[in-house]
């Protein structure tokens, strides 16, 4: 049985609902994400799980036990906020042995455990400086280390690099996996930026307008996305308008609309006829200046490079198919003797593996 | 160039009021604090130091020689030889220190209301609590003596109740009940209003963080809510201890003879007595105390700081 499960779970602000039946289960030792963003009711679900906001209707199962009725303190569930909200009265010393005050550790264990969790983060010398000395990674640090000290169930996590600067987020983000790995506690994480999601979890849960739209491991979001929603909010994606045509057993034809025919996967929902959009990441499209035109695995169309955008490991080229419509490619600047391979007005010609792309049925 | 207009107006802004404070309050304080070593004129005041000598021309009338005339500690002595003016000292602080904690019990679950309830009704509720200022200070203070006199509800109501008893009637207005009462009434607004500025800048997420780590309502408010609001009680305390220990007006006119305060005898020395040296004797060794209950409090705040974890 899995470690939490949240079962049909609704919640209403008066006419907004900001969740809207949510079902999941987290496993125990996993690291959990919820993604989506501003508003899609990823933080209000991470509030109920802390308790501090009651389900209209549905369950939240924790460790077998039904938590309804259970206040955030009685909860075996710590969170890292935001804004950290570390104690500034307190040094960072008593800052993480607050949760162990308050479930009533002895002092020489407090002590030893206190000891332990700065370690855990790297702030062993830090024990006795206040929260205003330290900078926001230390802060960051402490939230961690007192949500961590007393080794809830699961940790939930609010956005919690949000207000690092990126260098410090990168790394960050890798301390946040070692500790993890090393804690062995299930972590609930909630953010909106897609490639911290992608990085960190094991587990994704893409949110929006309040529903799970697509749930599984960061591969198959990435490479699947089950909805325009995810394909869009997940990377950079072309979304080609495109209509099936022709359905066989391992693979469809469909129309993409001005261009010509193009072979994909067969999905589900799709029928002969039935509208939608192909969804092809950038780096998934080959880019040359000919390009071999034989093999029926491929996917083959001619254009003319409309803009270049050189971001120093890799330059992105949008390419103006025939009909005018724009499609984004990227390659690595791999060679070393140019900065990059096209420019403007280059003509050029582009092919993708037919399970390259995945069809999106409207 | 710059540097020396940054300082012009430098002392430009800080000129005038430091001026004031020299002229008013340094110089008057020194001023009293030498009265208290001086003998009282005979008339009253003080014994003048300068007047017409034996010739008849106008100088300075003290000389090496018969400083003693002049100058004495006699006003220090005569307050620590009567242990009357120490008990007065104590009983005044007493009152004080009673009026504090009770508005400080008073104000903060308001200050702590008002700084909790919608940002829109905030500043209308804050102008609730200065409402009173808008009457005069006397007329609230007479007003108190109605309530609290014999013929008030509140005087009439308890005695009712404790003719039950076969006890009573007891006074209220001319008690120290009675000037505790109005001394609160009067200096709340000075609690409250530091309270609420401390307590509407409280960061609710600390709140949720302690409830999150395993706190309930009672250990959120210990470790939590008071200690960061320290610093606005200790300024509440401030503005209320300090001005209710000086009080004159409050027991003059609610205290009856039990409610005699150090305000009242420092106001006898000067207008009834016509002492001025044993007054300003009495004015320092009050200014002193409060330094030296200042240096504890601020020894004990810093002392407590120290045995962090």
């Amino acid at each position: 049985m899995a470690l939490l499960e949240i079962r049909d779970v609704v919640k209403t602000f008066g006419d907004f609902t900001a969740v809207n039946h949510v079902s999941l289960a987290v496993e125990a030792g996993e690291f959990f994400t919820l993604l989506g963003p501003s508003g899609c009711g990823k933080t209000t679900l991470l509030r109920m799980l802390a308790g501090f906001e009651a389900p209209d209707s549905g369950e939240i199962i924790l460790d077998g036990r039904n938590m309804a009725n259970v206040p955030p303190e009685k909860r075996p569930v710590h969170t890292v906020f935001q804004n950290y909200a570390i104690f500034p009265h307190m040094t960072v010393a008593q800052n993480i042995a607050f949760p162990l005050k308050m479930a009533g550790v002895p002092e020489p264990e407090l002590k030893a455990r206190v000891e332990e969790a700065l370690e855990d983060v790297r702030l062993q010398t830090f024990a006795k400086r206040f929260p205003h000395e330290m900078s926001g990674g230390q802060r960051q640090r402490v939230a961690i280390a007192r949500a961590l000290v007393n080794r809830p169930r699961v940790l939930l996590l609010d956005e919690p690099l949000s207000a690092l600067d990126a260098k410090l987020r990168e790394q960050m983000q890798i301390e946040l996996i070692t500790l993890q790995k090393e804690v062995g506690v299930t972590f609930v994480y909630v953010t909106h930026d897609q490639g911290e999601a992608l990085a960190l979890s094991h587990r994704i849960a893409v949110m929006n307008k309040g529903q799970v739209e697509q749930l599984d491991v960061p591969e198959a979001i990435y490479s699947y996305p089950k909805s325009r929603f995810v394909a869009d909010f997940i990377g950079q994606c072309n979304l080609l308008d495109a209509t099936v045509r022709e359905i066989g057993s391992d693979r469809m034809k469909i129309e993409i609309a001005g261009v010509g025919m193009a072979e994909a996967l067969p999905v589900e929902g799709a029928s002969v006829g039935k509208t939608g959009a192909l969804s092809l990441r950038p780096e998934k499209i080959k880019l040359g200046v000919t390009l071999p035109s034989d093999d029926p695995d491929e996917v083959h169309f001619k254009g003319r490079v409309h803009d270049c955008l050189y971001l120093g490991d890799v330059t992105i080229y949008i390419i103006e198919l025939d009909n005018g419509m724009l499609v984004e490619t990227m390659l690595p600047n791999s060679d070393p003797g140019k900065a990059k391979f096209f420019d403007d007005n280059d003509a050029v010609e582009l092919a993708w593996r037919f399970d390259a792309g995945h069809f999106l049925p409207a | 160039m710059a540097y020396n207009n940054n300082r012009v107006s430098k002392w430009l802004i800080s000129g005038p009021p430091l001026l004031y404070l020299i002229l008013f309050f340094a110089i008057p304080t020194l001023i009293m604090a030498f009265a208290a070593f001086r003998f009282p004129g005979d008339y009253g005041g003080l014994l003048p130091l300068v007047g017409t000598n034996d010739a008849g021309a106008t100088a300075l009338l003290v000389n090496s020689e018969n400083w003693r005339d002049y100058l004495t500690l006699e006003n220090f002595g005569r307050f620590f030889d009567d242990p009357i003016y120490i008990e007065l000292f104590v009983k005044s602080f007493w009152y004080a220190g009673i009026t504090t904690l009770s508005c400080l019990v008073l104000a903060y679950p308001l200050a702590w209301l008002i700084a909790r309830s919608p940002k829109k009704y905030r500043d209308l509720l804050v102008l609730l609590v200065i409402l009173p200022f808008w009457s005069n200070f006397l007329i609230r203070v007479y007003a108190w003596m109605i309530i609290l006199g014999p013929q008030g509800y509140l005087a009439r109501a308890a005695n009712g109740v404790l003719a039950l008893f076969g006890v009573g009637p007891v006074q209220i207005l001319f008690s120290h009940f009675a000037v505790i009462v109005v001394l609160v009434y009067v200096h709340l607004p000075f609690m409250v209003l530091p309270l609420y500025a401390n307590l509407e800048k409280h960061d609710m997420n600390l709140l949720d963080a302690a409830q999150d780590l395993g706190a309930n309502t009672w250990q959120r408010f210990w470790r939590i809510t008071w200690p960061l609001s320290l610093p606005g009680v200790f300024a509440g305390a401030a503005l209320v201890f300090i001005p209710a220990l000086g009080m004159f007006a409050v027991p003059d006119l609610v205290g009856g003879t039990d409610g005699f305060m150090i305000g009242n005898l420092i106001k006898q020395q000067f207008l009834d007595s016509r002492d001025w040296p044993f007054g300003s004797v009495l004015s320092i060794m009050l200014t002193l105390a409060v330094l030296l209950l200042a240096a504890i409090a601020g020894w004990l705040g810093r002392g407590g700081k120290r045995d962090a974890l």
